[in-house]
Order: C-alpha cells, then sequence, then structure tokens
C-alpha cells in the first residue's frame, strides 16, 4: 500500500522535472545566444548592428540592415500572396464544400505541412526558378531567377497549410447557429459568411496568418536554395536577396576563424528567435481566447 | 437583389479558384519530385555508399544519407519520447495547476514555432560546450528538441479528451494518480501517441536546418554515437547545387526517398491511430 504512494510521488516529482525543463527550454536558448552573441553587443550598439548596411565580417563591420529587410521583404511577399487564397480556401472548405470533401482536403493539407522543406526547395529550383527567369524576360528586366519573387512564392506555398488549416479550424468552430440567424434574415450565403462568420472569426484568422508570417520569417532551407543570397538590399523583386536564416545557415561553418563573426552570427539567430516567438506568443494568446469561449 | 446574387457568385469563382490554385501546386509538387526522382533512382543508389569521384559523377550511391537519416530520426524520436511522454502526462489537471498548465502550454507553442536553425545554433552551442564535434549525437539532440513540442502537443490534445467520468471510477476504486494514467489514460491516448509520434518522426527525418551544423555529413555509415553522419535533407540540399547532372540526378532521387518515407509515415500515422482509437472509451 505504502510502496503504490510512493510511487506515485516519485512519478509525479520526475513529471514536473520535465515540466520545469520544457518550461525552461525557450529561456535557456535565448540565454546561450546571448551570451555568446554578447562580445558583439559589447563592442557596437545594436542600433548601429541592426541599422548599418556594411557587412564586412573581414573588416569586422557586421551590419545586419540587409539582411533583416531581406527577410521582411520575402515574407511580405509570401504572405501577400498566400493569405488571399488560403482565406478564400478555407472558407470555402467550410462554408460550402461538401464534407466529404472537407476532410479529404484536410488530410491532403496536413500532408503538405509534412512535406520537408528541402524538398520545397528542390521545387522551388526545378519549377519556380525557371518560371521568375521567363517573367523576368517577358517584363524585361533581365534576373538568374533566384529572387526576391522566387523565395516569395515558394514561402507561400509553404505558409498556406498552416494558414488554411487553422483559419478551417476557426471557422469550424463558428455556430451553426449564427449562420442560420443570418440566413433567416434573408441574407444570401455570402452575406452571412460575411458579415456573421467572417466576423466572429476574426480572432482566429489573425493568428493563423501570424502563424504562417512567423513560419515563413524562420524558414531556412527552402529559401536559402532559392533566394540567390548577395548581401545587399534588393531594388526590386527579381533582385536577389539574403534572409537572416539563410545567413546563418551559409556562413556557420567558416566563422570560426574570424574573432566576432560566430557572434555576430549568433546575435542573428537571437533576433530571429526573439522576433519570431513575439509572433507565437501572440497568435497562442489569440487562439486560447477562442478555445475559452 | 441581382448585384447580391452577383456578389456571390463572385466571390464563388474566386474561391474555388484559390482551392484549385493549391491543390494543384500540391499534386505539381509530387508529380515533378516523383518523376524526376523516378527517373534517376536505381538499385545501386539505394545500397551503395559514395565511391571515389562520386561528386564529380562517378560511381556509388546515397545509402549513407539513407541509414544516417534512419539514424538519426529513430535516435532522436527515442529521446524526445523518453522526455514528451512524461511531459505531456503531466499536463493533466491532477498533476499541474491551471496557471502552469497555460504557461507550459504557450512554451510548447513557442518551442514549435521556434525555427529549426534556431535549435541548429543552439544545439551547436551545447556540442562545443561539451566538447563535441558534429557527430550523430549532435544531430539526435538537436532533432529531439525540435520534435519534442510536436510529440507533447499532439498527445497531450487526446490526452485532455478523456472523458472526466473515467477517470472518476478509475479513482473511485482506490487507484494512485499514476496507476490511472497508465492504466487508463495510456490507452485512452494510444491514438494520439501514434499520431504525435509519426508527426514528430515525420518532421524530424525531413529537417535540414537543425542537423546542417550538428549532425555534419560524411560518406560513410557511421559506426559509433560520436561519428559525423549523413541525412537526406542534406544530400538533396549538397547535391543539387552541382553543376553536374550525374550528381544533380542524385538529388532528385534523394528527394523522391524522403517524399516517399513522409508520405509513408502520414499514411500510417492516420491507419494506426484509426485501428488503435477501436479501444477508446467515449
Amino acid at each position: 500500500m505504502y510502496w503504490r504512494k510512493i510511487k506515485d510521488k516519485i512519478a509525479a516529482k520526475s513529471m514536473l522535472i520535465g515540466v520545469a525543463f520544457v518550461n525552461s527550454i525557450v529561456f535557456l536558448i535565448a540565454l546561450g545566444l546571448l551570451i555568446k552573441s554578447w562580445p558583439i553587443l559589447t563592442k557596437k550598439s545594436i542600433f548601429h548592428l541592426l541599422l548599418s548596411s556594411a557587412w564586412h565580417p573581414l573588416k569586422g563591420e557586421f551590419g545586419f540592415y540587409p539582411f533583416i529587410v531581406g527577410t521582411l521583404e520575402v515574407t511580405a511577399i509570401a504572405m501577400i500572396l498566400a493569405v488571399p487564397v488560403c482565406l478564400l480556401s478555407a472558407i470555402y472548405l467550410s462554408e460550402y464544400a461538401h464534407h466529404r470533401f472537407r476532410e479529404l482536403a484536410r488530410v491532403i493539407i496536413d500532408i503538405m505541412a509534412a512535406i520537408p522543406s528541402v524538398i520545397y526547395g528542390l521545387w522551388g529550383v526545378i519549377v519556380v526558378v525557371p518560371f521568375v527567369r521567363a517573367l523576368g524576360k517577358a517584363l524585361d528586366t533581365p534576373t538568374t531567377g533566384y529572387s526576391l519573387l522566387a523565395g516569395g512564392i515558394i514561402l507561400a506555398i509553404m505558409v498556406s497549410p498552416i494558414i488554411i488549416s487553422v483559419s478551417l479550424e476557426v471557422l469550424r468552430t463558428v455556430p451553426v447557429q449564427a449562420r442560420e440567424t443570418a440566413l433567416a434574415l434573408g441574407t444570401t450565403k455570402w452575406e452571412a459568411i460575411k458579415h456573421v462568420v467572417l466576423r466572429s472569426a476574426l480572432h482566429g484568422i489573425f493568428s493563423a496568418i501570424v502563424l504562417g508570417f512567423s513560419r515563413a520569417f524562420g524558414e531556412t532551407i527552402a529559401v536559402l536554395m532559392i533566394v540567390g543570397n548577395v548581401p545587399k538590399i534588393p531594388a526590386s523583386i527579381f533582385d536577389p536577396a539574403y534572409p537572416l536564416p539563410a545567413l546563418l545557415a551559409n556562413n556557420y561553418g567558416e566563422m570560426m576563424s574570424i574573432p566576432l563573426y560566430n557572434s555576430a552570427l549568433l546575435l542573428s539567430a537571437l533576433i530571429l528567435l526573439l522576433i519570431v516567438s513575439t509572433f507565437n506568443i501572440t497568435a497562442h494568446l489569440a487562439l486560447m481566447r477562442i478555445e475559452r469561449r | 437583389m441581382k448585384s447580391r446574387k452577383i456578389e456571390e457568385f463572385v466571390f464563388k469563382v474566386f474561391m474555388i479558384a484559390s482551392l484549385v490554385l493549391v491543390l494543384g501546386i500540391f499534386a505539381g509538387i509530387v508529380i515533378v519530385i516523383v518523376l524526376r526522382g523516378a527517373s534517376s533512382l536505381n538499385l545501386a543508389m539505394l545500397i551503395q555508399t559514395p565511391e571515389g569521384g562520386y561528386y564529380l559523377g562517378k560511381g556509388g550511391g546515397i545509402a549513407n544519407a539513407i541509414v544516417g537519416s534512419l539514424y538519426l530520426a529513430f535516435g532522436a524520436l527515442l529521446l524526445s519520447s523518453l522526455f514528451g511522454l512524461p511531459i505531456a502526462f503531466a499536463l493533466q489537471k491532477e498533476y499541474l495547476g491551471r496557471r502552469l498548465a497555460h504557461m507550459t502550454r504557450l512554451s510548447l507553442d513557442i518551442l514549435w514555432g521556434t525555427p529549426s536553425i534556431v535549435y541548429g545554433a543552439f544545439g551547436f552551442i551545447i556540442m562545443v560546450y561539451l566538447g563535441l564535434r558534429a557527430s550523430l549525437l549532435g544531430g539526435i539532440i538537436a532533432l529531439a528538441f525540435l520534435m519534442l513540442p510536436i510529440m507533447i502537443r499532439s498527445i497531450e490534445e487526446v490526452i485532455r479528451m478523456t472523458p472526466p467520468e473515467l477517470k472518476e471510477i478509475s479513482y473511485a476504486m482506490g487507484t494512485t494518480r499514476i496507476e490511472t494514467t497508465l492504466t487508463v489514460v495510456l490507452r485512452q491516448a494510444l491514438p494520439g501517441i501514434m499520431t504525435g509520434v509519426l508527426l514528430a518522426f515525420g518532421r524530424g527525418i525531413g529537417d535540414a536546418a537543425s542537423i546542417l551544423f550538428t549532425a555534419g555529413y560524411t560518406d560513410y555509415i557511421p559506426r559509433s554515437l560520436f561519428d559525423p553522419v549523413a541525412s537526406l535533407p542534406l544530400a538533396v540540399f549538397f547535391q543539387v547545387a552541382t553543376p553536374i547532372p550525374e550528381v544533380q540526378q542524385r538529388a532528385y532521387a534523394s528527394a523522391l526517398i524522403l517524399l516517399v518515407i513522409v508520405l509513408l509515415i502520414s499514411l500510417a500515422s492516420r491507419l494506426l491511430s484509426h485501428r488503435c482509437s477501436r479501444y477508446i472509451v467515449r
């Protein structure tokens, strides 16, 4: 009898240790990165690092501005392309589609989300890059195809499963009665969706978009393969860019030999972590509010 | 009146077009990868490791990457299940207060969204601290971090579905918390555990950024935890960048193998969770 109680206590304590561990991982990662990027933070002011465009590691100049701009632009293109298409698809699946088709589409979208990013990247190299090159030729702006636009297109494809599945879940939580009330007042189906369903699902759709954004922001390999990687602020969407995650992935091997380089790169990881975490916390809180309803 | 109908019609057309676009692109991805991969895949590629001059288009295969990826993913799965299962069970209300449970879910969601390159960088810091070089062990640790939140969150979703009455019956018979957890809740959660584990495995085997610095790359199959290890995603990544067509072919083949593995896992998780849910009390 006594033994069973002891077993229960031991199990509970070890589970608690696990929980403490999980809660501390985020802080541990942030702390680890902060300690490693401390040397550069003490040498240069953070504003200088973030707003300077001089990237000459050999001379000890580390300006993150082009990389931050590159990340923001490629993510922005992805969101502009993905959000309307994904929301329209989600609304159709939730409101108009037969429930069998909806379930099938859900399965397909889950599988899409599971496809590794290298495969998206490879598809980008095979299909999107030549497409952008042809598009550039047609528009009289010669480009190699490895560009902001190609990166944005691939990112848009990669984030669409997340945006569609989260907004679909949210749209399904809107009670049927809400729709029926509107329909009983003589609205068309679309008007009921526009005025009732979308309005009450607004928070959830917002967090779906935020989740998509943060996924796009941190995506590394697929973007690295097709965005061109030139550390300059791109002048047009047909120019190559160099997002932060790509910078980190491309240079990590060689940086050991140059002082401060290591530190600068880990600072970029820290910036990435902080921005993405902020977005994830926002989305989490918005979704939790819906769940409680 | 008429304009309202037209508005609905126009939006409906847009919606269907969007959905066709999304599904069409997905089909396009699968078709392109399968066609390119299938035309460059052969048996020798599956069972040979790279030979001399491999990266100039001479003989050899990608067995090192296939085996390496399986080692990495299974190792990381083992490690993260070891931590993940108890933590998922701990999120029940018998163990944690509401506040702490909320905070843990928030932490898990942050971890879920953390870019894998950050795990890679963090894993590398740990390795430097421990004096390890790029190795199977390093890759396993980085991947386990990546898998942990995915696994816990999907197992926990299912554990929460356990009817409270069921647990109460068990408690009424005088069981302790851990006994109820291991006998009643575990069985209820089995489908969720299956999907969680397979989901984590699928994400882990396909991830490249986290193992880029931590696992390294090698032409050999590792013999110990401290050897560097090749992996399928990195095989795709490194080989597509070369200008030599024969080497690019191998990137396509690696991508196809990776895709097949991921699709099989996805299928298996659906079938298994369906099978296991037969034994569930609702």
